[in-house]
C-alpha cells in the first residue's frame, strides 16, 4: 500500500465530509420542505448550478469507463463528445420552458409536471417508474468507480475487508444527504471539479511529455483503433452507429431524474439557459479525459507486472488508474483518485435524492399518502434517500458487474420513453395522456426486446431499402412511441380530452 | 448572478437565432466528414481534434444565442 497516496486521499474525503455536512446550513431554508431538502430551495445561482450540474452528469463512472473503453475499443469510445456537445443545444432549448412551468406550478420532479400537465396520473407513475428503474443502476455503477480507485490505491479487495471501505464511503454519503439534501452534493461538486480539473488538466500535459509527445501517443495506438472502421457498400457501419449512440444519449441525459433535479435547483431560467452555454467546458475535459486512454496505451500499463493483478479484477477500467500509478508522484496519485471517489459521491447523493423526490411524490403521495404534510413528505424522502443507497449497495456486493451494466444500458433505453411525455409535452398541444402511454408502454416494450434479443449489445442493424443501419436501440424504441403518441392522440383527443397545455 | 425577478419575466425567443442550434448536429453527425487522420495537428488525428474544436464551436454558438436572446 502506498501510504503517501493513501494519506492524502483519505483527508481529502475527510474534508469533504466535513463540508457535507455543514451544507444543511448554507443559504439555510427549511428542510422540511421537499422542494428545500430536494431542490434546495431553488435558490442555486449560475455558478453553483455549473458546478452542480457538472458534477451530476461527469460522474465517476463517466472518468473511468470512457476512457477504459478508447482503451479497449478505441475511436468508437470518444462518441461521448459529440454526445456531451448534442446535450446542451436540447438544454438550451427545452429545460427552460419546464424550469419555468417547473416553478410555477411547485414541480419537484418530471413526472410532476407531466400529472399537471396532462391531468393523468397513470402516465405520470409510468414517468416516475421509469426514472427509478434507470437511475438505481447508474448509482450502482458510481460504486464501481469508487471500488476500482480504492483497489488501486491497494486497499485489500475481497472479502469484508474489501468492502468495508465502499461500506464506510456510503455510510458517510447517506448520512450528509439525510441531514443537507441537496446542498450537500451542489457544495462537494465545487471541490470535486477543482480537484477534476487538475487531475486532468495536469495528466494531459505531463503524461504525453513522458511518453514523446501526442504524436507518439497516437502513433503507439492500433490503426484499427484510431478511426471508426469504413463500413462496406450499402452499409452505414459505424458511422451510423457513433452518431446515433452520440444523438440518443444526448436526448436521454437530461431525462435523468439527477438532471432534472439538477436544472429544477436553478433560481431562475436564465441560469439554466447560461449554464447550457457554460457547461460545454466540462466537455473538453471528458474528450481529454477520454484521450488518456490511448495515453494508457502508449505507456504500456496493461502489460506491465505490478498492474496485471489490477486489470485481472476490473479489467480496462483499471487502465485509468494503471496509468495514473505509472506516471504521478504518489501524492497526485492520492489527489487523483479522491477526484474519482469524490466524483462518485456528488452524483450519487443527486441521484438518491431525485430518486427519493420521485417516490414520494408521485407514487407515496400520489397513491398511498394523499393527505400526508409537507413535514411528513420531506421526512419519507430523506428516508427513501437511504434505501435507495442501501440497495445500490447491495447490488454492487451481491449482484455479478455485468448485471449492473446490463441494467444501465437497459436504463438510457427506458428513461428516452419519457420524451415525449416531458420534452414534446412541453410543445405540442395535441398530445393525449393516455395515447402517451401507450407510446410509453410500446416504446418500453419493444426497446426491452430489442436489447435482450441483440444480446445487450447497444447497436441494431436496421434494414431499411436495401441499406443496413446500425442504430442506437434506445432512438429506434422511443421514434416507435413518439409514432404511436402521434397517432394516437387525435383518436384519443375524441374520446376522453384532457389538457391542451400548462401555462 | 441570478436576478431574482428573472423568474416572472417571460423568455424570450428569436426564432432565427435558434437556427443556428442545428450547426453543433451538423457538425458532429456528419460522421464520414471527420472520420479521418489528416490534416493532423500537433500529431493529433483530424478525428480528434476535429471533434474537440466543435465543443468550443458549439458552446460558443449557445453563447451567442444566449446573448441575442437575453
Amino acid at each position: 500500500m502506498d501510504t503517501v497516496a493513501v494519506i492524502v486521499f483519505v483527508l481529502l474525503f475527510a474534508a469533504v465530509t466535513v463540508l457535507g455536512f455543514m451544507a444543511a446550513r448554507w443559504r439555510s431554508g427549511d428542510l422540511a420542505v421537499l422542494h428545500e431538502w430536494g431542490l434546495g430551495g431553488r435558490r442555486f445561482g449560475s455558478w453553483v448550478t455549473w458546478f452542480l450540474l457538472g458534477g451530476d452528469l461527469y460522474t465517476a463512472y463517466t472518468f473511468i469507463a470512457v476512457p477504459a473503453l478508447m482503451f479497449g475499443a478505441g475511436a468508437i469510445g470518444f462518441f461521448a463528445t459529440p454526445y456531451t456537445i448534442l446535450a446542451y443545444p436540447i438544454l438550451y432549448m427545452v429545460y427552460p420552458k419546464l424550469w419555468k412551468v417547473a416553478h410555477r406550478h411547485g414541480c419537484v420532479t418530471a413526472a410532476d409536471y407531466v400529472r399537471r400537465r396532462f391531468d393523468n396520473r397513470w402516465l405520470a407513475l409510468a414517468v416516475a417508474v421509469t426514472g427509478i428503474l434507470a437511475t438505481m443502476p447508474y448509482i450502482a455503477l458510481q460504486l464501481v468507480g469508487m471500488q476500482v480507485v480504492i483497489g488501486a490505491l491497494g486497499f485489500p479487495t475481497s472479502g469484508f475487508a474489501g468492502e468495508l471501505p465502499l461500506i464506510i464511503a456510503f455510510v458517510i454519503l447517506a448520512a450528509f444527504t439525510y441531514t443537507s439534501g441537496l446542498r450537500a452534493p451542489a457544495m462537494i461538486a465545487v471541490v470535486k471539479d477543482v480537484l477534476i480539473y487538475i487531475a486532468v488538466i495536469a495528466a494531459v500535459i505531463i503524461i504525453p511529455e513522458h511518453l514523446g509527445g501526442y504524436a507518439k501517443v497516437f502513433a503507439a495506438v492500433p490503426k484499427a483503433k484510431l478511426l471508426l472502421a469504413t463500413p462496406p457498400a450499402g452499409n452505414w457501419g459505424s458511422f451510423s452507429a457513433y452518431a446515433t449512440l452520440a444523438f440518443g444519449s444526448a436526448c436521454a441525459l437530461f431525462l435523468y431524474p439527477h438532471s432534472i433535479t439538477g436544472v429544477l435547483s436553478a433560481s431562475s431560467a436564465n441560469v439554466v439557459r447560461r449554464n447550457a452555454a457554460y457547461l460545454p467546458a466540462y466537455s473538453v475535459v471528458l474528450a481529454l479525459l477520454a484521450l488518456l486512454g490511448f495515453m494508457a496505451i502508449a505507456a504500456g500499463v496493461a502489460s506491465m507486472p505490478q498492474f496485471a493483478g489490477g486489470f485481472k479484477l476490473y479489467s480496462n477500467n483499471f487502465a485509468i488508474p494503471a496509468l495514473f500509478l505509472a506516471s504521478f508522484p504518489s501524492w497526485f496519485v492520492g489527489l487523483a483518485f479522491a477526484a474519482i471517489a469524490i466524483g462518485a459521491l456528488v452524483p450519487a447523493a443527486i441521484m438518491s435524492i431525485a430518486t427519493a423526490n420521485i417516490f414520494t411524490r408521485n407514487i407515496y403521495r400520489e397513491f398511498i399518502s394523499p393527505n400526508c404534510t409537507d413535514a411528513q413528505e420531506s421526512s419519507m424522502a430523506k428516508f427513501i434517500s437511504l434505501v435507495v443507497k442501501v440497495g445500490a449497495l447491495v447490488f454492487i456486493f451481491a449482484i455479478p458487474l455485468q448485471y449492473a451494466l446490463w441494467l444501465q444500458l437497459l436504463g438510457g433505453v427506458w428513461i428516452i420513453q419519457t420524451l415525449p411525455s416531458v420534452i414534446l409535452g412541453l410543445f405540442a398541444r395535441m398530445l393525449n395522456g393516455w395515447a402517451l402511454l401507450l407510446g410509453w408502454v410500446a416504446g418500453f416494450a419493444w426497446g426491452t426486446d430489442l436489447i435482450i434479443s441483440n444480446h445487450f449489445a447497444p447497436i441494431y442493424p436496421l434494414h431499411l431499402m436495401g441499406t443496413v443501419i446500425p442504430c442506437y436501440i434506445a432512438l429506434i424504441a422511443v421514434v416507435v412511441n413518439i409514432v404511436v403518441s402521434f397517432v394516437l392522440s387525435p383518436v384519443l383527443n375524441a374520446v376522453c380530452p384532457g389538457p391542451r397545455e400548462l401555462a | 448572478m441570478a436576478n431574482p425577478s428573472d423568474d416572472d419575466a417571460p423568455l424570450r425567443a428569436n426564432h432565427a437565432v435558434r437556427l443556428l442550434l442545428i450547426i453543433p448536429f451538423v457538425m458532429t453527425m456528419w460522421v464520414p466528414f471527420f472520420n479521418r487522420i489528416d490534416p493532423m495537428l500537433a500529431g493529433i488525428p483530424f478525428f480528434y481534434w476535429y471533434q474537440i474544436l466543435c465543443i468550443v464551436i458549439s458552446a460558443v454558438i449557445t453563447f451567442i444565442v444566449y446573448r441575442a436572446e437575453s
